[in-house]
């Protein structure tokens, strides 16, 4: 593994180390681009993971201050947890549960093909799925998707039969065990799956993917790569011209230092990457860095979600095996006679004793709810994700008032459901209990949105620089050696689960990157 | 979460006990449940404060397979922590107190002396939004069902990868679709 100096001016200095940023990073190496990623938590490895949902919880959240404002039941709910994220090596790929998925084609061209939606805030990408094609591709062989290269689908456990059947019945067609970065037989010096459960909790045998054991370890192989952990990035510096020329971050201490680079990559997920931007205003920027359109931390999008629990009379023990190796893809098409413009996935969720008793209904209690738990061996959970609708305000702003431990001024994040988001909903809750009710189920929950765990859109592409933040490579409209490398990109958020798509554009962003610098351009 | 030292189970596990759940108090912070099942020791609430919030914990999450002891070890939870937090021990002790105020007010009767899971639940329901009633309920969304010794009761399994998972233990053994 490499150590850069502080004052090496060459390197390319990545902020974050999750599905953006350890992939960039790992692939920059491989092409022989000296590369630091600075990573705000630490390093834990796969022994260090821990079959415990509070415990995990605990050891590897991103727990700094946030505050949220809005309408949606999460800031009710949740008022300091706007979202699920990792603050470790590896970022939220050491949570994910490995659905993915390849946008359909309309959704990269969502404005023109939703037309006018009142209160959207809708774009086009400037780019389309035969430009991503080949990245899809990349992308799929290297985090080994399931049902992709010739690689078998999961088994599918208990909860999976359930939806399966329930799904069946009615009539949907589109149902097997996911496209899932989970090895389903040895690959690529990688465990087959175990069934273990813990998914969410980070997998204990290794086989399901993360930038933490899949992407960085061969970065840093290469002798290209150095992850710092523990480094927090406080603010992009820049010169007179306009260029950046390093970072100010503080290492574990809290000690702060400055790392010069030739180039800077911002992936610290779509809260952390537009606040860094705005956290870096200057005399010569001072609505933030690559702020000229005022889009930065505009247009977040979180993804319309909700779950569906149901009791059945006899056990289904859900939270055995894989949490989400199961889908049904029938209603994730654009068909507005349903309601809605855009379509939704539903995929098969379990959650342990503990989270259950948190989030089915928070703030929920008496005899009603305990009736859920009693019945927790006989439940089977689905989560329902589909796209949003970007909104302008909804965003990630500076809060006035309150500071984090650096004295920086905490993010505040502020959601209100689009009338297509509670309409998409409402459709899909409909759905999701047909599916179960097919199958006798004694009663079926509601559960509303978690803490987000698809964070997007809030640095987004635009093919002009008045619409957004940076163009199809993912560089700054503003800055030229500046760019965006994780979620915060999404121009819209399409139906499905987005980490494939941010790793075929970190792919495809290396392979600008490393070109840009040889022909001198940045 | 580890066993609280300041709980004692007396008897094996008993199935529901009906009714009231705190027997009596006693001196030095005793409190016990029936039949001597179960006892508990409040440190740095008073004894009446901790026998009422022991019975309004079974209030807001009852389970008849839970027995008093769990209830009693996640009071247990927030009498530890009232020992350097002055201002939640005053919540507990104020709220508890409201409790009582209540109750007498209703049936005459102390909170945990109101025979009616019923009568304790509307009153329970009155003060929903107060920080004292989610002070406790949050309290047992992690000390009751984050209790490990709880899992088992409500068939979840826990940790299992140094069980191999369950990929040859039933991961996809449903029999009765
Ligand atoms: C429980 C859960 C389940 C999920 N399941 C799926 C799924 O099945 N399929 C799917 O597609 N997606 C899933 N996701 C979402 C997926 O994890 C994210 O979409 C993806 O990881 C986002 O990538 P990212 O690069 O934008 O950010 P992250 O992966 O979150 O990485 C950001 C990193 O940047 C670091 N960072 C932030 N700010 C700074 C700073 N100032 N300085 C230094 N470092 C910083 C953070 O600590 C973090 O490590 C799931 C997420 C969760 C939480
Ligand atoms: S179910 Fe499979 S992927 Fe999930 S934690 Fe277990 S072994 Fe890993």
């Amino acid at each position: 593994m490499a150590t850069f100096d502080k004052n090496d001016d060459s390197v390319v200095v990545i902020v974050g180390s999750g599905a953006g940023g350890g992939t960039l990073g790992a692939e920059l190496a491989m092409k022989g681009v000296k590369t630091v990623i600075l990573e705000a938590g630490g390093r834990h490895e796969t022994e260090d993971f821990q079959n415990d949902e509070w415990g995990s919880f605990g050891q590897i959240s991103w727990l700094d201050k946030r505050t949220t404002s809005g309408s949606w039941r999460v800031a009710k709910d949740f008022s300091g947890l706007p979202a699920w994220i990792v603050k470790a090596v590896g970022g939220s790929t050491i949570h994910w549960a490995g659905a993915s998925l390849r946008f359909q084609s309309h959704e990269w061209k969502a404005a023109t093909t939703y037309g006018n939606v009142p209160g959207a805030n809708l774009l086009d990408w400037p780019i389309d799925a035969i430009e991503m094609d080949p990245w899809y591709a990349k992308a799929e062989d290297r985090m080994g998707v399931t049902r992709t290269n010739g690689i078998p689908g999961l088994p599918g456990n208990s909860n999976f039969k359930v939806l399966e059947a329930g799904a069946r019945k009615l009539g949907y067609n589109e149902v097997h065990t996911g496209r899932m970065a989970i090895n389903s037989e040895p690959r690529d010096d990688r465990s087959g799956c175990m069934q273990i459960g813990f998914c969410f909790q980070g997998c204990k045998s290794g086989a399901k993917w993360s930038t933490l054991i899949a992407e960085i370890p061969k970065g840093e192989a290469t002798g290209k790569l150095e992850v710092r952990p523990n480094c927090q990035v406080l603010q992009i510096q820049h010169n007179d011209q306009g260029k950046v020329t390093g970072v100010l971050y503080a290492d574990k201490d809290g000690n702060q230092h400055l790392q010069l680079a030739r180039v800077v990559c911002v992936a610290g997920n779509s809260i952390e990457s537009p606040r860094l931007l705005l956290n870096s205003a200057s005399s010569k920027f001072p609505d933030g860095l690559a702020n000229s359109s005022g889009q930065v931390g505009r247009n977040y999008m979180r993804h319309m979600t909700g779950s569906v629990y149901a009791v059945f009379d006899k056990p289904v023990h859900m939270y055995r095996g894989t949490t989400m190796a199961g889908i049904v893809q029938d209603e994730a098409r654009h068909d507005p006679s349903r309601g809605f413009v855009g379509g939704y996935e539903m995929e098969t969720l379990s959650l342990g004793l503990p989270f259950m008793a948190a989030f089915l209904d928070p703030g929920g209690w008496g005899k009603d709810f305990a009736w859920w738990m009693d019945n927790y061996e006989n439940m089977a959970g689905m989560w329902l994700v589909g796209e949003d609708m970007p909104q302008e305000t909804n965003r990630i702003t500076l809060h006035a008032t309150e500071k984090d431990q650096f004295g920086l001024p905490v993010p505040n994040v502020n959601f209100d459901d689009h009338a297509n988001d509670i309409a998409m909903r409402e459709h899909a809750f409909g759905r999701g209990e047909a599916i179960y009710n097919a199958v006798g189920a004694v009663k079926t929950f509601r559960t509303p949105p978690y803490p987000s765990t698809h964070n997007l859109g809030t640095n987004r592409m635009s093919e002009k620089a008045s619409d957004g933040v940076v163009n199809k490579h993912g560089q700054t409209h503003d800055i030229k050696n500046l760019f965006v490398s994780d979620g915060s990109q999404f121009t819209t958020g399409a139906a499905e689960n987005p980490t494939l798509t941010i790793v075929a554009l970190a792919l495809r962003q290396a392979d600008f990157i490393a070109g840009e610098m040889s022909k001198g351009n940045i | 979460m580890t066993t609280n030292p300041n709980v004692t189970r007396r008897t094996a596990l008993k199935g529901a006990v009906a009714g009231l759940i705190v027997a009596g108090t006693g001196a030095g912070g005793l409190v016990f449940g029936h039949g001597n099942a179960w006892a508990a020791t409040a440190e740095n609430l008073d004894a009446d404060t901790f026998a009422t919030l022991v019975q309004m914990s079974r209030d807001t999450y009852p389970h008849s397979r839970l027995d008093d002891s769990f209830y009693a070890e996640a009071v247990s939870v927030l009498d530890t922590a009232a020992k350097d937090d002055a201002g939640l021990k005053t919540m507990l002790t104020e709220g508890a107190a409201k409790l009582d105020k209540e109750a007498m007010g209703l049936k005459a009767a102390s909170y945990r002396t109101m025979s009616s899971e019923d009568d304790r639940v509307a009153i329970l329901k009155s003060m929903e939004g107060d920080g004292f009633f989610q002070k406790i309920r949050g309290n047992l969304v992690t000390g009751l069902y984050n209790n490990k010794k709880a899992w088992p009761l409500f068939g979840y399994e826990g940790e299992s990868a140094s069980k191999g998972g369950y990929i040859d233990r039933g991961f996809n053994d449903i029999d009765w679709l």
